[in-house]
């Protein structure tokens, strides 16, 4: 069955490292949907997250092979339902629109969307939530007239409560043992 | 600088100020390495300049190609289970390594390649022989850096030399600019033992070495497949021990050849495409499968819908992510093969099949008479690629190292050469690089020179490296050619007459006089046309006490069989 997966990769912060990650995918034919990168809770380990859509068959093939890379020190795949996850999206909408008076507002509060800056030209608006959220917002901002539109990449956290630095520990101690 | 006073190894932890470059020879020899493959050029030149220093304790070959150079290292690691080292300089010199890492990646070889940059100030302005050779080695190397500060040097060298033999070995390429060559620096050196990141054998599960034999000890039809993995961990006679004890029948991949002795009674041939008879059916008639340091490649497996469904399959193999990639592994014993099979010889009791391993020679005899026979002792006027391959293998005893090219002559010789020493098997497997077997066999002669290293190439891939004749020349290394010649690209023309209706697309070669070319090269040569001059032409070759070549017109549209047709069962192999 085909559906979104969502790849947590744990690395150490080298250069090159996200090309040697991507072309994993590029061999497979695998479209990278999105992808973020930020620090983890651990120092110095940082930390991918992308979103694909695929069969989890392939995806275990492809969680091994990215794990192989000598600088990953885990890698890990989920379904939606073991996540939870955000993305950001900024709207950029011209000033105009908030002449349109109360309509304008009560998208943007119905939303749970908020004003991050008021120029003298344009707005520009965020707000947080799943992709279909923030796809709606858009269509829905449509006739105020939407200059810019930007959406981040899926920052998720996984529901497991193993920590990474468990996994770490593990690893080392299966150094030790077979040193 | 007087060559007598260098320091060489640089054990101590006393500190030496010196330059990027020379601390590069320096890590080298403290990794114990004495043999280096290489071409220079600008931007590796004060690597070069160091070297000449060094003359005595480190011996470069100067290759022709510098893919060359990697297929050299490739076949030095290969016999002698050291890690090859290659040098080369930026742009051309590095790009002309990449087939020979994609042949060490995919063949699991250590390398570890040098390549000289331009100066760090210059990356990205598209100097002149620039090219981003992190970028475009990524695909192909295990792992690879870029060091543009001299004091990164040792480091880097000591943990490319740990990624490239540890775990499932592989090639590691360094790119070190021109700048960090002539910085100076503190030289120490670390060997690596550790990388956080990196576990490159995991524990072996006890439970799951169990389960394994329990399967094995309740197996009345087991079946063993010996990939090259038992060669890397040298797992050979822990193997051996396995099929003894428990009567296992086993086979070879083609990377798994010479691990045991071609005569072992339990012995039964070569896997896949163009291997034995009856390992091929009998994958699909077995009860358990077991698999050590194999990967199912395709050419291994045929049509996987169709393969050894009806087995319970244990996988050995060091590379977890090999593990369910193919071929789903009921239990998978993710360690080294000589810890795992060395475990389960332990829980494994003593057993008897004997009408399993019979059922093996009557398949074998069907083999003989449909295919061997003909390829050994021929009735036609024609030579059989079979038949040289196998009086050259005679006149060694099995204690020869034979390297091949690709193609046809690589299969019959794959099939009739035979064996008694491990590490004797060198050939591009996985890749299938044409032209590897030159440059290969002089890496292998080098990293084993008191044995008889044979070449057996066939006419195509031999003018694709020929110019590692003068390589062969200089170095003055025995390495023994035999080139068989049929002026065609056999195996290609084999399947056009099999599959493409007799089309033979660009596949007959008019070729130059191979004689003359060695000569030329100064290396003694000889041609055999006849069956009758056989004997003598392999006798003149093999008595010689420097290098030789030999080539021998063998008949021009022999096929290779047995073959299981691509996306064939192996079950389906044809004998004719």
């Amino acid at each position: 069955m085909i559906r979104k997966y969502t790849i947590s990769i744990f690395t150490e912060n080298f250069f090159g490292l996200l090309n040697r990650i991507t072309i994993i995918f590029t061999r497979r034919r695998i479209n990278i949907e999105s992808l973020t990168v930020s620090e983890s809770e651990v120092k110095g380990v940082h930390r991918y997250t992308l979103v694909i859509k695929s069969e989890e068959e392939k995806v275990k093939k492809l969680v091994k092979q990215i794990e192989k890379l000598v600088d990953v020190l885990k890698a890990f795949y989920y379904i939606n339902e073991e996540t939870v996850f955000q993305e950001i999206a900024l709207y950029k909408v011209s000033t105009h629109a908030l002449k349109e008076g109360r309509n304008f507002e009560r998208l943007i509060r119905d939303h749970h969307a908020r004003m991050l800056t008021v120029e003298s030209e344009f707005v520009v608006i965020e707000k947080t939530g799943h992709k279909e959220e923030t796809q709606e917002l858009l269509r829905q901002l449509q006739p105020f007239g939407v200059l810019e539109f930007a959406r981040s990449g899926r920052v998720a956290v996984s529901k497991p409560m193993k920590k990474l630095s468990s996994y770490l520990r593990e690893m080392e101690e299966e150094q030790l043992v077979t040193a | 600088m007087d060559t007598l006073t260098k320091t060489v190894g640089a054990e101590s932890k006393m500190t030496q100020t010196m330059s990027g470059a020379e601390a590069v020879i320096q890590s080298l020899l403290a990794e114990d390495v004495d043999t280096v493959f290489g071409y220079p050029g600008g931007a590796i030149m004060p690597i070069y300049d160091a070297l000449f220093d060094y003359q005595h304790f480190i011996n470069h070959v100067l290759v022709r190609h510098e893919q060359g150079a990697t297929h050299a290292a490739q076949g030095f690691a290969r016999v002698s289970g050291r890690v090859g080292v290659c040098f080369a300089t930026s742009g051309p010199g590095a790009t002309n390594l990449i087939t020979g890492l994609a042949d060490a990646m995919i063949d699991s070889n250590p390398l570890v390649c040098i390549t000289g940059q331009v100066a760090s100030h210059l990356l990205g302005t598209d100097a002149f022989q620039e090219t981003d050779v992190l970028g475009v080695s990524m695909a192909v190397t295990k792992w690879n850096c870029q060091v543009t500060k001299a004091e990164d040097i040792p480091g880097a060298i000591a943990k490319a030399f740990y990624i490239a033999r540890s775990g499932r070995p592989g090639p590691v390429l360094i790119d070190i600019t021109k700048d960090a060559q002539f910085g100076q620096l503190d030289f120490s050196y670390e060997p690596c033992e550790m990388i956080r990141s990196y576990v490159p054998r995991q524990k072996l599960y006890m439970d799951r070495a169990k389960e394994a034999a329990e399967l094995i000890n309740n197996a009345k039809k087991p079946f063993l497949l010996v990939g090259q993995g038992v060669i890397l961990a040298q797992a050979e006679q822990e193997v051996l021990n396995l099929v003894e004890k428990a009567d296992i029948p086993f086979a070879w991949t083609l990377m798994g050849l010479s691990a045991m002795p071609t005569d072992h009674e339990l012995n039964m041939g070569m896997l896949g495409m163009h291997g034995n008879y009856a390992p091929n059916i009998k994958t699909n008639e077995c009860d358990v499968l077991i698999a050590v340091g194999m990967r199912f490649d395709d050419r291994v497996t045929g049509d996987v819908s169709k393969y050894a469904k009806q087995a319970k399959v244990i996988h050995i193999e060091i590379d977890p992510a090999e593990i369910d990639k193919i071929i789903p592994a009921d239990v998978p014993l993710v360690a080294d093969a000589k810890e795992a099979v060395g475990a389960l010889n332990e829980l494994v009791l003593p057993n008897k099949h004997a009408d399993w391993v019979n059922s093996f020679r009557e398949a074998a005899a069907i083999e003989v008479e449909k295919v061997i026979t003909q390829d050994l002792f021929p009735q036609k006027e024609g030579m059989t690629m079979g038949e040289v391959v196998r009086s050259v293998s005679q006149k060694l005893n099995g204690d020869g190292v034979l390297v091949t090219d690709v193609g046809q002559h690589q299969m019959a010789a794959s099939r009739y050469f035979q064996f008694n020493k491990t590490r004797s098997n060198v050939t591009s497997g996985g890749l299938g690089t044409m032209g590897f077997a030159l440059p290969a066999a002089l890496g292998a002669k080098l990293g084993c020179p008191e044995r008889e290293v044979v070449a057996v190439i066939g006419d195509g891939g031999f003018q694709m490296t020929l110019q590692e004749l003068a390589t062969i020349f200089q170095t003055n290394a025995a390495v023994k050619i035999l080139i068989l010649n049929n002026n065609f690209l056999g195996m290609v023309r084999q399947w056009q007459q099999l599959f493409f209706e007799k089309r033979y697309s660009f596949t007959e070669m008019v070729n130059p006089d191979f004689v003359k070319i060695s000569e030329a090269y100064g290396i003694p040569a000889l041609k055999v046309e006849r069956r009758e001059n056989l004997d003598e032409g392999i006798k003149t070759m093999l008595e010689s006490e420097g290098p030789f070549l030999l080539e021998v017109i063998v008949e021009k549209e022999d096929n290779v069989f047995p073959m299981v047709p691509t996306g064939a069962a192996v079950s389906d192999i044809r004998l004719e």
